[in-house]
C-alpha cells in the first residue's frame, strides 16, 4: 500500500513540529513521522505549513523527514476487550508494548487496542429485517463475568434496516456480524469494532436530571459531600495530601458499573500498584474481582507530554462508549493539573500568547469541554447511563488560588478540598469539612432519605452545625484555654473530636474500615448524634463531662469503624443502647 | 514531493554526512551555540564541539530546523569564537559507555575521568536520557531498608526501589544524614549486591570531599561511582549529571542485578541551570522563572528508579535539595514532592535545639511504607504504632501552641503529659548519634517507651492486644 505523504518536517522543537510542503493534511489528522513512524496529530494548518504534536519522544526526527497521513482523526478503538486492559495515553496496550520491546518502551510501535484475533461469544438480540437506529443494541457479548458488552449501531448510522445479523456463535471483532441497508440503499457491513475520534463527545438523546448518588463507601464523601451519578467533582490538594488514595478508594468501592482510571502524568509505581491490587480485590456488591470492571490508562510523568494531553480524551471516550450501552461509568483523572501543564508546554512550544501563569488563554474552555462530557444521559438507544468525572487537581504550593483550581471550580459542582494540616496529622482522608461542598445535596436528598428512614438530611445538618460551632469554640480555646468554657460547650468540642476520629477518618489500608456501606454510615452518624443529645442532657443535670467521656461505650464508639464488620451492623445498635443506658445511669445519680 | 525511497536515501545520506565537521557558528549565547547551513540534523543528536584550539566538548541538539540548529554545550562555551567553533553532528543520541569498572572511579558530569587514573572504560552504550519503564513491567517495591535511624525506619520507612528526597536548607545536616544512610542501609536477611552512585551538581569541593572521605572510611569507595560537577564547573554540565549517573545506575541495577543507591545533591542547583537555559532561549516561564516543563523534566529523572519484575536489581533514589528560604512551597521542593514517593523534611528549629537528624516527621512521608512494614517485614505492631506516634505527636504541636499562650502551668494534666511525651519523642526517639545504628526493634521499643508517657485511653490507634503486649513495659 502506498503511503500518503502530507508534508515534510521543517523544524523540531521537542514534541512540537513544523511541517512544510503541506498537501492535503486535515486538521486533527493522525499522522506518522519519519521512517520510525512516530505517532503525531495535526493541530494547526497555515500558509502551506502545519503544526504537529508528536506523541512519542522526538529524538532523532530530522528536518526533511516525511510525514505520512492516516486519513482520520486521532481515534480510539471501541469493542469487547477493553475491560481489564492497561493503555498508554493514545490507547496502545502496554502489555503488548512490553511483549514487543521489553521493560522499557520503544518508539514507533503500534498495536490494536483490543485483540483482533480473540473470539467472543456473540448473541444477537434482534432479528434480521428489523429497522434499527443509531445506538440501538443488536447483540450482546460476555466481556467479563460482570460486564455484558452490548453491541450497538454506531452513532453515524441514524437509521437503517438490518438486512443480516450473524447467528449466535464465536466471532472476532473483525468478523462481520451484521449488515445494514442505509436509507440511500448502500450496504454497510458491521463488525463488533467501532472507531471514534477522541476529541468529539459521543452523541446522546438527552440529558437527564441527576437523582442518584454515586455511593463511594467513603463516609466523609457520602454522608457530608455526596457526588451524584453523572456529576463532576474536583479533588484539589498539595502533594501527599491524598488525592490518589481517595481516587483509588473510589475506583475500588464505588457503585459504578465501569471504572476508567487515568493516571495522567503521575507515578509509574502507582499504576503498578493498581495493576497488582485490583485483580485481588473483590467488589462487595458482586463478589467479583474489581479488574473485571476497570479500564486503566497510564501515561506516567516520564512518558511523552503530548500523549498525556490526549490521555484524558482517550479515557472519556471509552467511558462514553460504555455509557451508551446503558452503564454507569465513573472516570478518575489523576491529575488534571498535569494535563493542563501539558497544554501549557505544547502551547509554549507553539509560541502562542500565554494568559495566566503561562497557561494558554483557552485553558478554561478546554476544562469546561472535558467536564461537560459528564452527565446522566438518555442514550440514543433509549436506555439510561451516566458518566461521572472525579478529577484530581495538583495546585502548585498547595495554593487553591492558582488558575487550574480556580477554573476547574467554575465547571464542577462538587469540591473535596484536601487540607495539608489534616494530612500532616494523619487525619485521612484529609478532606476538609470546612472548604468542601457539594451542590448535589438536594438532588440526592430523596435517595438518601429513602435509605436512612428519612434521617440523613436532618442528621447531616445537625452534625455540620456542630462542626461550625466547633470552629468558633476552638478560637476561644486557643486564646484562653479549655477551662474557660462551660462543660456544655466543651462537650461540643468533645463530640466533634470524636466525630473526626470515629467517623470522618477512614483508613484505606484497614480491611474493615476501607469500605463503609450506606447502612453503616447511617447508623454510625446516628449513634454519635445520640451521644451528643444524651450527653448534653446529663451534663445539664450536673454530670461532669469527664464522667461522660470515660464511659466504656464511648471507647467502643471511637473504634466501631474498625471493629464492626459490614454484616454485623446490629453491634452499633447495641453500642447505642449501652451508651444511652449508661448515660441515663450516671444522670440518675446526679438528678437527686 | 519526495517519495519514500528518496526519504530513505536522505536517511542514508545523513549517515554519511554525520561526523562531518562544520566551521563557524552564527551565534553564541550562554551555553547555546547556533549553527547555520548544516545538513539536516536530528533532534537530540549528540554533537562534538571543536574549540578554536582543537579541544573537544560534548553537546546536544535542542532545536533543529531547515535554517538553524541550536546546540547546548555541556562543558560551557568559554573561549569559543564565532568563526573558530567547529561542530560534528554524530547522527545518534547522547550515549554513555557504561561498565562495572566505573565503580570506584571519580568522573565529571559526562562520565569522563576526573581522578587522574586514566580513561574510564565502558562497554555498553546507553542513551543518557533514558527510556520510560513500562508500568506493567515494574515490580511494586516492598522490601524494607533498615537505615538504623529511628525516625526514618519507624515513621517514614525507606523501601528498596523508592525515590525519597531530603528537603533541607542551607547549613543543615543533610550531608551527614545521606552519608549515614549510605553507611548503614541494609535489607535484613539478604546479602544483596550493594553499590552507590553519587551525583553532585553545583556543590562545593568540601561537600564532595566530605562524601569521598566518608565512603573511604567505611571502605566502600570501591563500590561507589562518583559523578562530580562542582560549583566552579560550567553550570550547564549540571543539567546532564543526574542523567549520566542514572544511566550507569540503570545498567548496574537492571543488567547487573545490583541494589543501587543513588544520592543526588543538590537538585535545586540542577533546576537553576535548567532555568538559565530556558531564559536564554526566551521561553515563557511559569512560577519563579522556572520553565513550564520543569515537572516533566524532573519526572524523567526521578522515575528512573524502582524495580523491574523478573530482574534482581533495584534503584533507590535519595535526592537532596535545599529549599530556598526554607520554603517548602518553592517550585523545586513542590514539584519534587509531586513526583517522588514521599519526602523527608528537615526543620531548622530542631537542629537549633540540638536534635540530629533534624527531621520533622509530620510533613515527612513515605508512601511506600504501607507495604513494607508490619508482620513478617518489620514487626506486627509497627503500622499502628507509627500511626499512633503521628497522631500523638501532632497533638503535641497543638498543646505547645496553647502553652505558649496560657503558660505551661495552666495546662491540664493530660496536656502536660503530652508535652512530656513530645519531649521524649524528640530527644530520645528522633535524636541519635551520627554513628548510632539502631535496629528496627530498638526503634519500635523506643516508640512504645515514648507512648508510655501517655495514659492508655489516649492510644486509640492501637488495638487492645497491642497495648496489652507492649504498653508500659
Ligand atoms: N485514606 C487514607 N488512609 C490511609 N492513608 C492515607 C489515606 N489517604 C492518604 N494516605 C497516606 O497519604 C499518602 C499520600 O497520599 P496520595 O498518594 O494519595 O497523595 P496525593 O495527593 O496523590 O499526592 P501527589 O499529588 O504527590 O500524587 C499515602 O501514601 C498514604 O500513606
Ligand atoms: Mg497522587
Amino acid at each position: 500500500m502506498k503511503e500518503r505523504i502530507i508534508g515534510r518536517v521543517k523544524r523540531v522543537n521537542g514534541p512540537v513540529l513544523i511541517i512544510k510542503d503541506i498537501t492535503d493534511a486535515m486538521m486533527m489528522e493522525m499522522v506518522r513521522i519519519g521512517e520510525q513512524h512516530l505517532v503525531g496529530e495535526v493541530v494547526k494548518l497555515y500558509d502551506g505549513l502545519a503544526t504537529v504534536q508528536v506523541y512519542e519522544d522526538a529524538t532523532g526526527i530530522c528536518p526533511g523527514d516525511n510525514v505520512y497521513g492516516s486519513g482520520m482523526s486521532l481515534s480510539v478503538e471501541l469493542g469487547p476487550g477493553l475491560i481489564g486492559t492497561i493503555y498508554d495515553g493514545i490507547q496502545r496496550p502496554l502489555e503488548k508494548l512490553m511483549e514487543a520491546s521489553g521493560a522499557f518502551i520503544s518508539r514507533g510501535l503500534s498495536y490494536d487496542a483490543v485483540d483482533h484475533g480473540k473470539k467472543w461469544e456473540f448473541t444477537p438480540v434482534i432479528e434480521a429485517g428489523a429497522s434499527v437506529h443509531a445506538g440501538m443494541v443488536i447483540a450482546s457479548v460476555e466481556e467479563t463475568s460482570r460486564v455484558q458488552h452490548r453491541i450497538i449501531i454506531p452513532p453515524q448510522y441514524q437509521s437503517a434496516t438490518l438486512s443480516e445479523i450473524a447467528p449466535s456463535g464465536s466471532y472476532t471483532v473483525e468478523d462481520v456480524i451484521a449488515t445494514l441497508v442505509l436509507p440511500d440503499g448502500r450496504q454497510q457491513k458491521l463488525t463488533m469494532l467501532q472507531k471514534w475520534p477522541i476529541r468529539l463527545p459521543r452523541p446522546v438523546s438527552s440529558r437527564l436530571a441527576l437523582k442518584q448518588p454515586l455511593v463511594t463507601g467513603l463516609r466523609v464523601i457520602d454522608t457530608l459531600f455526596p457526588l451524584a451519578k453523572g456529576g463532576t467533582v474536583a479533588i484539589p490538594g498539595g502533594f501527599g495530601t491524598g488525592k490518589t488514595m481517595t481516587q483509588h478508594s473510589i475506583a475500588q468501592w464505588c457503585d459504578a458499573d465501569i471504572i476508567v482510571y487515568i493516571g495522567c502524568g503521575e507515578r509509574g509505581n502507582e499504576m503498578t500498584d493498581v495493576l497488582r491490587e485490583f485483580p485481588l480485590l473483590v467488589d462487595p456488591r458482586t463478589g467479583q474481582s474489581l479488574m473485571e470492571r476497570t479500564i486503566l490508562i497510564a501515561n506516567t510523568s516520564n512518558m511523552p507530554v503530548s500523549a498525556r494531553e490526549a490521555s484524558i480524551y482517550t479515557g472519556i471516550t471509552m467511558a462514553e462508549y460504555y455509557r451508551d450501552q446503558g452503564y454507569h461509568v465513573a472516570i478518575m483523572a489523576d491529575s488534571t493539573s498535569r494535563w493542563a501543564e501539558a497544554l501549557r508546554e505544547l502551547s509554549g512550544r507553539m509560541e502562542e500568547m500565554p494568559a495566566e501563569e503561562g497557561f494558554p488563554a483557552y485553558l478554561p474552555t478546554r476544562i469546561a469541554q472535558f467536564y461537560e462530557r459528564a452527565g446522566y444521559m438518555r442514550n440514543l438507544s433509549g436506555s439510561d447511563g451516566s458518566v461521572s468525572i472525579i478529577g484530581a487537581v495538583s495546585p502548585p504550593g498547595g495554593d487553591f488560588s492558582e488558575p487550574v483550581t480556580q477554573h476547574t471550580k467554575r465547571f464542577v459542582r462538587c469540591f473535596w478540598g484536601l487540607d495539608r494540616q489534616l494530612a500532616s496529622s494523619r487525619h485521612y482522608p484529609a478532606i476538609s469539612w470546612l472548604d468542601s461542598y457539594s451542590e448535589y445535596l438536594s438532588d440526592v436528598k430523596q435517595w438518601w432519605n429513602d435509605h436512612s428512614e428519612g434521617a440523613w438530611h436532618e442528621n447531616r445538618l445537625r452534625i455540620m452545625d456542630l462542626l461550625q460551632k466547633e470552629v468558633r469554640l476552638q478560637q476561644i480555646v486557643k486564646l484562653v484555654g479549655p477551662d474557660a468554657l462551660p462543660d456544655t460547650q466543651n462537650f461540643i468540642l468533645e463530640v466533634c473530636s470524636l466525630f473526626k476520629t470515629a467517623f470522618l477518618q477512614q483508613n484505606a489500608f484497614d480491611e474493615v474500615d476501607r469500605y463503609c456501606s450506606v447502612e453503616k454510615q447511617v447508623k454510625m452518624l446516628s449513634v454519635i448524634l445520640a451521644y451528643y443529645e444524651k450527653g448534653l442532657e446529663a451534663i445539664n443535670k450536673g454530670v461532669p463531662m469527664v464522667k461522660v467521656r470515660r464511659l466504656r461505650a464511648v471507647q467502643e464508639m471511637a473504634r466501631m469503624r474498625l471493629t464492626v464488620k459490614g454484616d454485623e451492623l446490629e453491634t452499633i445498635d447495641k453500642i447505642q443502647l449501652r451508651l444511652e443506658r449508661s448515660i441515663d445511669q450516671i444522670g440518675g445519680i446526679y438528678e437527686n | 514531493m519526495k517519495t519514500k525511497t528518496e526519504s530513505l536515501m536522505a536517511q542514508s545520506d545523513r549517515k554519511l554526512l554525520s561526523g562531518r565537521e562544520y566551521r563557524g557558528a552564527s551565534r553564541i549565547d550562554g551555553p547555546l551555540v547556533y549553527m547555520r547551513n548544516t545538513h539536516p540534523v536530528g533532534f537530540g543528536e549528540l554533537v562534538e564541539v571543536v574549540t578554536p584550539d582543537g579541544a573537544r566538548r560534548s553537546g546536544q541538539v535542542l532545536d533543529t530546523s531547515d535554517e538553524v540548529v541550536v546546540v547546548q554545550v555541556f562543558e560551557g562555551t568559554d573561549s569559543l569564537t564565532l568563526p573558530g567553533t567547529g561542530m560534528r553532528f554524530m547522527g545518534e543520541p547522547l550515549t554513555l559507555p557504561v561498565s562495572e569498572q566505573m565503580l570506584g572511579r571519580v568522573m565529571d558530569g559526562l562520565g569522563k575521568s576526573r581522578d587522574g587514573s586514566g580513561a574510564v572504560h565502558g562497554f555498553a552504550e546507553r542513551d543518557v536520557n533514558g527510556v520510560p519503564i513500562n508500568p506493567t513491567a515494574r515490580e511494586y517495591p516492598r522490601d524494607f531498608i533498615q537505615t538504623g535511624i529511628s525516625v526514618i525506619d519507624g515513621m517514614t520507612t525507606l523501601i528498596q526501589g523508592q525515590k525519597l528526597p531530603i528537603f533541607s536548607g542551607n547549613g543543615l545536616d543533610h550531608n551527614q544524614l545521606a552519608a549515614q544512610i549510605a553507611r548503614q542501609a541494609k535489607v535484613r536477611g539478604s546479602e544483596g549486591d550493594f553499590c552507590i552512585v553519587f551525583a553532585a551538581m553545583g556543590v562545593k569541593h568540601d561537600v564532595a570531599r566530605f562524601f569521598t572521605n566518608s565512603f573511604e572510611e567505611t571502605g566502600v569507595l570501591d563500590n561507589v561511582a562518583l559523578f562530580l560537577s562542582l560549583a566552579d564547573d560550567p553550570s550547564i554540565e549540571r543539567t546532564i549529571t543526574p542523567k549520566t549517573a542514572l544511566t550507569l545506575a540503570e545498567y548496574l541495577a537492571f543488567d547487573k542485578g545490583k541494589q543501587v543507591l543513588v544520592i543526588m545533591t543538590d537538585m535545586t542547583n540542577y533546576c537553576e541551570s535548567l532555568r538559565e537555559i530556558g531564559t536564554m532561549r526566551g521561553e515563557i516561564p511559569s512560577r519563579k522563572g522556572y520553565p513550564g516543563y520543569l515537572y516533566s523534566n524532573l519526572a524523567e529523572i526521578y522515575e528512573r528508579s524502582g524495580k523491574i519484575s523478573g530482574r534482581a536489581g533495584s534503584i533507590t533514589q535519595l535526592p537532596i535539595l535545599s529549599m530556598p528560604n526554607d520554603d517548602i512551597s518553592h517550585p523545586v521542593p513542590d514539584l519534587t514532592g509531586y513526583i517522588t514517593e514521599g519526602q523527608i523534611v528537615f526543620e531548622r528549629g530542631m537542629q537549633a535545639r540540638g536534635i540530629y537528624p533534624p527531621i520533622n516527621c509530620l510533613p515527612s512521608l513515605s508512601r511506600l511504607m504501607k507495604d513494607g512494614i508490619g508482620e513478617g517485614m518489620t514487626r506486627d505492631d509497627h503500622p499502628h504504632l507509627a500511626n499512633q506516634l503521628f497522631a500523638s505527636y501532632s497533638h503535641v504541636k497543638d498543646v505547645q501552641n496553647l502553652a505558649s499562650v496560657i503558660g505551661e502551668e495552666e495546662l491540664t494534666t493530660l496536656d502536660q503529659q503530652y508535652l512530656e511525651f513530645g519531649n521524649f519523642f524528640e530527644k530520645r526517639f528522633v535524636n541519635q548519634g551520627f554513628d548510632e545504628d539502631r535496629s528496627i526493634e530498638q526503634t519500635l521499643d523506643l516508640g512504645w517507651e515514648a507512648l508510655g508517657k501517655l495514659p492508655s485511653e489516649e492510644l486509640q490507634r492501637l488495638s487492645d492486644e497491642e497495648i496489652a503486649e507492649h504498653y508500659g513495659r
